[in-house]
């Protein structure tokens, strides 16, 4: 056991350090960082794309990845330590977590040569964005259960149906679609894999207004969409292998994180606010309520830890990391809530000057719920804990073998 | 960054869990609630030829030289066994004790009979009902000689040296008590877990000697449990996954609707929340005993994060397992009732969780070290 940097993470680390020092404004430690679900304005992905093209340029972007991909050939660890520096910094929004942490691994463990090529190198570049198309109105935790569909025509495929649910689709170039091809196979085996260019004719994305007001994320509408077969990921009817490889990617993008920067701003936000004629920090029921936030943020990061060393061992991460989320999503949530108990009254209010801490909390608390469902859902992480880490009985499927068309979607008469 | 315990510690742990497997069955610990017995003198002794009870003792004490790394992984193997032996009191706190604040003279006549088992030691702080701070304590020593009494002391009716905190002077000391010497009375009281047995300690006089520095004893006992939570900790996380384990099995093959139970959400969400909470113990556990081996002062925080995560995993483990097994989990016939028993009586064997909480909290208030980390 060590946590010290080696010498040579040491120098990686100085490097970087002095690279970002000499490039970024250092970040306000007590600024919150955005809730999910933000929609950018154009400015901030202009401020995005010059940040990433920098990067490029003088070697800091997508570290782990080939260098013939545009990348630096560099190791886990080296992610990691960009990671938390850069963490430090004032930069502008990464809208580039699904293209870089996502699409990217799945194009290069899946794509021709060709697609490689074309695609991987100018992703890292970051000139254009990437987007997911995964879920559907009626595919959600069901993800196999789209009903998008892609139909053979000359060297293309016709694209019909709607995605939603999609990150940043307004705004990106790209994006990376899965398709019904064949309605008479089961509903695993009939999915293929595209890449789509998002300017295509009939392509529509259309905000979706969260609980929160913010709009985030989209629906996107695909009317008779046209996409050259050179741009199909992966043979046809492997869709759904093609779609593991992203989801797996996601998980560990989002395993990586930590939920315990929120712990010493609601420690000083429970010193300020009044309770039983004193300070709600010498409240006991207080005092125990933080303390079981810390210790479980603690053991969230000590477990992002023990996964990062397998990593570095050369282990692929398992349906453990499933815990990180599983735990973390809903804890969040009860932090804000509780920041909102704290505030008293004045915890019912949006007014940044009055409730205080610019209402992060308040805004915390709507953008909770997306956290507990984007993702992977509290209930489906639990699933997959059950199922794939203590090898309890899958679900009973009563869809399993029947071709698609056959399934029911809908309430049934009798 | 590496989080992870070596080959060779894993060895370690792999072959204490095949000894005890082997030598430590729930019947054991079952024997042992069931009877008179106060411990399991054969396991005992035999983990005592393992020479896990001088793990983190060097060679010139009668101890093997590894090192605190290795003996958390025998104390989640120890907590997986339920094994009804006084090896808490005795390793985590009075040979830990002698190692961290003993005298050379002290450490060559205790520590060689402690890590052979011919002699078991304990920690008698407690007095009063409650969680009291530490400083809440009658006993007093007056010219060499303890007077008071503390109550429950876990293994207190076995044990043949206390390591006693007491009034002394102004100040607090920690002691060094010969349980076997004149002036100590020992009162059986019935244990919660009867597989581990407790007792009141009076002293009226009895010969004792300063550990560490006197009028330290409350920094030293503090120290002191801050060490024996994270070992503790490990043998928590052993019983609560050992709880998970045998509720996994019985209910993968407890059919009802035609289907194992294990297939309903219902209980599978609970089961991935038993395996979630002894994860976020068990990854809490690998830091503190990191600091621990390290003597990083990580440990202030790091300690009771682990304590108070790994009781509740534990309590959480074995309620749970019990309402998974329906009727048969209430019967005395079936083991659950054992687990219910050990992880109480370990959850509050150092103060309760919620005393942890509570010092956790001062300590961030205080600024401990590595808050930021």
């Amino acid at each position: 056991m060590n946590f010290e940097d080696t010498p040579e993470e040491a120098e990686f680390r100085s490097r970087v350090r002095a690279w970002l020092g000499a490039n970024a404004k250092p970040r306000d430690a007590n600024s919150a960082s955005n809730p999910l679900g933000e929609r950018e304005t154009d400015e901030m992905i202009a401020d995005a794309k010059a940040w990433q093209s920098k990067k490029f340029d003088e070697g800091w972007a997508c570290l782990t990845w080939p260098k013939e991909f545009g990348g630096q050939g560099l190791g886990r660890m080296e992610s990691v330590i960009w990671g938390q520096e850069e963490g430090k910094f004032d930069v502008p929004p990464n809208v580039y977590q699904i293209g870089h942490g996502m699409l990217g691994p799945t194009i290069m463990a899946h794509g021709t040569q060709e697609q490689k090529d074309k695609y991987v190198r100018q992703m890292a570049r970051g000139q254009e964005i990437w987007c997911q198309l995964f879920s559907e109105p009626a595919a959600g935790s069901d993800l196999a259960g789209l009903r998008t569909t892609a139909v053979r025509d000359g060297d293309d495929w016709v694209i019909n149906g709607q995605k939603i649910w999609s990150t940043g689709a307004h705004y990106c170039d790209w994006g990376m679609i899965v398709t019904r091809t064949d309605p008479d196979a089961p509903k695993h085996k009939g999915l293929t894999y595209f890449i789509i260019d998002m300017r295509s004719e009939g392509v529509e994305a259309r905000p979706i207004k969260q609980i929160s007001g913010a709009a985030g994320f989209n629906e996107v509408f695909f009317t008779d969409v046209r996409v050259p077969d050179s741009n199909r990921l992966g043979e046809v009817g492997t869709g759904w292998m093609v779609a593991l490889t992203t989801l797996m990617n996601e998980r560990v993008a989002i395993g990586s994180g930590g939920a315990g920067g929120g712990f010493h701003r609601l420690l000083d936000l429970a010193k300020r606010s009044r309770r039983n004629g004193k300070s709600a920090l010498e409240d006991s029921a207080v005092r125990q309520q933080l303390a079981d936030f810390y210790v479980t943020s603690k053991g969230l990061q000590y477990t992002g830890y023990r996964t990062l060393s397998a990593i570095l061992r050369g282990d692929t991460p398992g349906p453990e990391g499933a815990i990180g989320k599983a735990v973390g999503a809903p804890m969040m949530q009860q932090m804000a809530s509780f920041a909102q108990d704290l505030q008293g009254t004045a915890g019912a209010l949006l007014d940044k000057d009055v409730a205080g801490d610019d209402s992060t909390w308040q805004e915390l608390y709507l953008g909770a719920p997306g956290m507990r469902i984007a993702g992977g859902t509290d209930e489906v992480l639990r699933n997959i804990i059950a199922e794939r880490v203590l090898g309890l009985p899958a679900e009973i499927r009563v869809d399993k073998g029947k071709p698609f068309r056959e399934i029911p979607t809908g309430p049934q008469k009798d | 960054m590496n989080l992870e315990f070596s080959e060779d510690q894993q060895f370690i742990q792999k072959n204490a869990r095949e000894y005890l497997t082997e030598h430590a069955t729930l019947d054991v610990c079952r024997r042992v609630l069931e009877s008179d017995e106060p411990y399991a003198q054969d396991l005992w002794k035999g983990v005592a030829e393992m020479g896990w009870l001088g793990t983190a003792v060097p060679e010139e004490y009668g101890g093997t030289g590894l090192g605190h790394l290795e003996l958390v992984l025998i104390a989640q193997e120890v907590g997986r066994a339920l094994a009804p032996i006084p090896f808490s009191s005795s390793v985590y706190l009075a040979t830990e004790a002698l190692l961290q604040f003993g005298s050379e003279e002290q450490k060559k006549q205790w520590l060689p009979g402690l890590c052979s088992g011919e002699r078991i030691g304990t920690y008698a702080a407690v007095e009063k009902l409650g969680d009291p701070e530490l400083d809440e304590v009658d006993a007093v020593l007056s010219g060499g000689k303890l007077s008071g009494e503390k109550v429950p002391v876990l293994d207190g009716d076995v044990a043949n040296l206390a390591v006693v905190l007491a009034k002394d002077g102004e100040a607090y000391s920690l002691l060094l008590v010969d349980l076997a010497g004149s002036g100590v009375r020992r009162t059986n009281l019935e244990s919660f877990d009867p597989s581990r047995s407790q007792a009141r300690l009076t002293f009226d006089g009895a010969d004792a000697e300063v550990l560490g520095k006197a009028g330290n004893g409350i920094a030293q006992a503090e120290a002191l449990l801050d060490r024996a939570a994270v070992m503790m900790g490990f043998e928590q996380v052993g019983g609560s996954e050992r709880a998970l384990d045998v509720t996994r099995e019985y209910t993968m093959g407890r059919y009802a609707f035609g289907r194992p139970i294990a297939s309903f959400q219902a209980l599978k969400h609970r089961m991935a929340d038993m395996y979630a909470a002894n994860q976020i113990a068990l990854s809490n556990g690998y830091y503190a005993s990191w600091a621990l081996s390290t003597g990083n002062a990580e440990l202030a925080l790091a300690a009771c994060n682990v304590r108070v995560a790994a009781s509740d995993a534990f309590v959480l483990a074995a309620e749970e397992m019990i309402q998974m097994h329906g009727g048969v989990g209430y019967t005395w016939e079936f083991d659950c009732h054992l687990f219910y028993r050990r992880a109480k009586l370990l959850g509050l064997a150092l103060g309760s969780a919620s005393a942890w909480r509570e010092k956790l909290i001062r300590r961030l208030e205080a600024g401990a070290a590595g808050a930021a980390a």
